[in-house]
């Protein structure tokens, strides 16, 4: 994991007191409301329905045993016991009283935590493969890549008042597992057969509004022109993207009124130029460069198989609760001797992701005995121990089991991803977390959620899209209709390394009857699939849309019949 | 005259920006915008003392160099304070293009921005009315490390972990 050295910490400690000033400012009527508004934002300070919220980033989802023991005081102390892990992998606090966020971000500071650039017309928190340096399908370890971006972009002084927010996603590893393409730009670390390490890039992607995935616009971008070829982009957006219209001021606008051809050439271009001149010599990473940084992701200091392998299969026939969590949550490491262990926050009753001041000071104390002191957020809204050794199994799902984080679901129909909606958020249109819990009731029942395997429901409150329904295998939008919530339904999409957007089904269902429309859905999944090998994208990728479509309105034909 | 911020002083401007037809005085040091930098090329030549071109921020100053190159002073905007654009052209303007003359900065700017308008090389910086001028030279320190090489020539952290490390 990477670690601050003494200019890290002063920048931040710089940042803080930046912040602490400006909110002096703004709180002594200095600063206007709109002016204080983009400067916290670019702390990650966000003005919801009832209260600010502080966004925290996580950056490229790693966490330490250290951290989450302070976010467990930090909860308690500034909020109302418990904060919410989102798809970007990032920490929202909900409750937080502005005079006294300066002090929380000094607190945060002290373990390397900020809000720098998590919300506002920036280059945000960067997100990554959760299972970075220890995934069997991994070419090259994107960490060390993420970190050198991030400090990057980091107060960037040309790229900190864009157009719009900009994200980036890495993956180093054949399956996509951090939904890259959702992007403004997707960074897929690959080695060449020669040995040469190199970026694809794709750029234009993007959910909200017009979701699109990202294109592909440079096959092999060399290790050492990361930052040259991050810079084109960046400068490209910063002067061609639109500024006269929130709604299409991202980057994948810019894609899709250009056409990708000119688009791609105007990047490459930039880049050319970049690299050609001074500041192309100035951004080009030496060999010192890489190898400091990639000293800060080397392997945890692992045991022989032999001292810790362990075979649970006895202890599992007598609990079924274990063998459910070690079949669900559990997968192959590629040490032998260690697995990977899923930590659910989708636990019955709890809004997709939530994790409170007790949740994180165990999984502080866990983190730290278990898996070699760190921990990582997931795309899922889930959080991930990378690095558990086999004889440790059972003991840690005792510990996890108390602090209900051991709900045996991952990648299941009740692991539902999900944005706060509107009952945190001030831009949703309908409530989410509400919904969610109806879902989940639903399918509560293990054996009604192993016979549906592998599935994705994703929900936003609002176009914004950040609960990513555009690309769940069933996605849910909420939307307001003369005051009412009502949710429009896709099918079909998946953030994977086979993305694809969802396609809609038509009219939206009403708050009543939306938790009945995924029953029937998922009945009519059970029903049309080929065996149970075949998940519910595959099915419905074979028999299309109109099947599901024809059951999720089954009442609505019924109803036209008898009129 | 009003005060401005140039090369990390307060300063008296000595130049005069002239946004429309107004007459030029002789021997006065003028701003103009760029067409009537492109009409009226010689003539005020002819009687300022200096003439100083002051670009939208949608012109791709590469393309307008050659009409620009030689001139003593480019004046940038920002017509609202979240609108980065002018960032790039400056730092094209330095680091690509090599323009050596001044490098001033416009419109709705706020103290909180010198500090990032410094390092894309903008050397006069005249923030907007109502902000503290005191203030904002204090703010062009606020930061002492920092992460990207720019148009400052500031050592940026990555500059000093190289020198750190024994080769």
């Amino acid at each position: 994991m990477y670690r601050y050295d003494p200019y890290d910490r002063q920048l931040v400690a710089e940042r803080v007191a930046q912040f602490r000033d400006q909110t002096r400012r703004y709180l002594e009527g200095r600063l206007t409301e709109d002016e204080f508004r983009a400067l916290r934002l670019r702390n990650g300070l966000y003005q919801q329905r009832f209260a600010p919220m502080l966004r925290i980033s996580v950056p490229y989802g790693l966490l330490e045993s250290a951290q989450l023991r302070k976010m467990a005081h930090i909860v308690r102390e500034y909020d109302k016991g418990y904060a919410h892990f989102t798809t970007r992998q990032n920490i929202q606090l909900n409750w937080p009283e502005l005079p006294r966020v300066p002090d929380l971000l000094a607190e945060l500071a002290e373990v390397q935590l900020h809000g720098i650039q998590a919300c506002g017309n920036d280059t945000r928190n960067i997100t990554c493969d959760y299972l970075a340096g220890v995934a069997a399908d991994e070419w090259v370890d994107p960490r060390p890549y993420c970190e050198l971006l991030r400090q990057f972009t980091a107060l960037h002084p040309e790229f900190l008042w864009l157009p719009r927010k900009f994200k980036f996603g890495f993956s180093g590893a054949r399956v996509d597992r951090a939904a890259t393409r959702t992007n403004d730009v997707a960074v897929h670390v690959l080695a060449r057969d020669d040995g040469a390490i190199g970026f694809r890039f794709f750029v234009g992607g993007g959910l909200g509004r017009q979701p699109m995935l990202g294109r592909v616009t440079n096959e092999f971008v060399p290790e050492e022109d990361l930052l040259i070829y991050a810079a084109a982009i960046l400068r490209t957006f910063n002067r061609f993207g639109r500024r006269d219209n929130i709604h299409k001021a991202r980057i994948k606008i810019v894609l899709k009124e250009w056409g990708y051809e000119r688009f791609r050439a105007a990047i490459e271009d930039e880049y050319a130029k970049i690299r050609a001149s001074g500041e192309g010599a100035d951004l080009k990473l030496r060999p010192e460069d890489l190898e400091r940084m990639r000293a800060h992701f080397t392997a945890p200091a692992y045991r022989p198989a032999a001292e810790v392998a362990a075979d649970w299969s006895a202890a599992a026939r007598r609990e079924p609760r274990f063998a459910a969590w070690l079949k669900r949550n559990v997968r192959d490491h590629k040490v032998p001797g260690y697995r990977v262990v899923f930590v659910s926050l989708k636990a019955p009753g709890e809004p997709p992701g939530d994790c409170s001041a007790e949740q994180f000071a165990g999984l502080a104390e866990i983190t730290a005995r278990y898996s070699f002191g760190e921990l990582r957020s997931t795309y899922d809204q889930n959080l991930v121990l990378a690095d558990v050794a086999e004889r440790d199994l059972y003991e840690l799902w005792r510990e996890l089991d108390r602090l209900a984080l051991a709900t045996p679901n991952i990648g299941l129909v009740t692991d539902l991803v999900c944005c706060p909606g509107l009952d945190f958020c001030s831009l949703a249109n309908a409530g989410s977390i509400g919904v969610a819990r109806e879902i989940f009731e639903r399918f509560d029942s293990l054996e009604a959620q192993y016979e549906i395997g592998e599935i994705r429901i994703t929900m936003s409150g609002c176009m914004n899209g950040c609960g990513h329904h555009s690309v769940g295998h069933i996605g849910i939008l909420g939307v307001d209709k003369h005051g009412e919530e009502w949710y429009q339904v896709t099918l079909g999409g998946s953030a994977g390394h086979d993305a694809a957007l969802g396609e809609r089904t038509g009219r939206a269902l009403a708050r009543g009857e939306i938790a009945d429309g995924v029953e029937r859905l998922i009945r009519a999944y059970l029903e049309f699939r080929l065996d149970e090998d075949e998940t519910f994208l595959e099915c419905y990728r074979r028999v299309g849309l109109e099947p599901f479509k024809q059951r999720l309105y089954a009442a609505d034909a019924a109803v036209a019949a008898a009129a | 005259m009003s005060r401005i911020l140039k090369n990390r002083r307060l300063v008296e401007d000595d130049w005069r920006l002239i946004e429309d037809g107004a007459p030029v005085c002789a021997g006065e040091k003028i701003i103009v915008p760029l067409r009537r930098w492109r009409e009226e090329r010689s003539a005020l030549l002819a009687s300022a003392a200096a003439v100083g071109v002051l670009l939208p921020n949608t012109e791709d100053v590469e393309a307008l160099w050659p009409e620009i190159a030689d001139r003593p002073l480019i004046a940038l905007q920002f017509p609202v304070f979240g609108d980065g654009r002018a960032l790039s052209q400056a730092v094209v303007l330095r680091r690509r293009l090599g323009f050596g003359g001044e490098l001033r900065a416009l419109g709705d700017i706020l103290r909180d921005q010198v500090f990032g308008l410094q390092r894309c090389g903008f050397d006069a910086i005249v923030p907007r009315a109502d902000q503290d001028l005191e203030d904002c030279l204090r703010a062009l320190a606020e930061f002492s490390v920092v992460y990207q090489p720019a148009a400052d020539g500031l050592e940026t952290v990555w500059q000093k972990r190289r020198s750190a490390t024994p080769a």
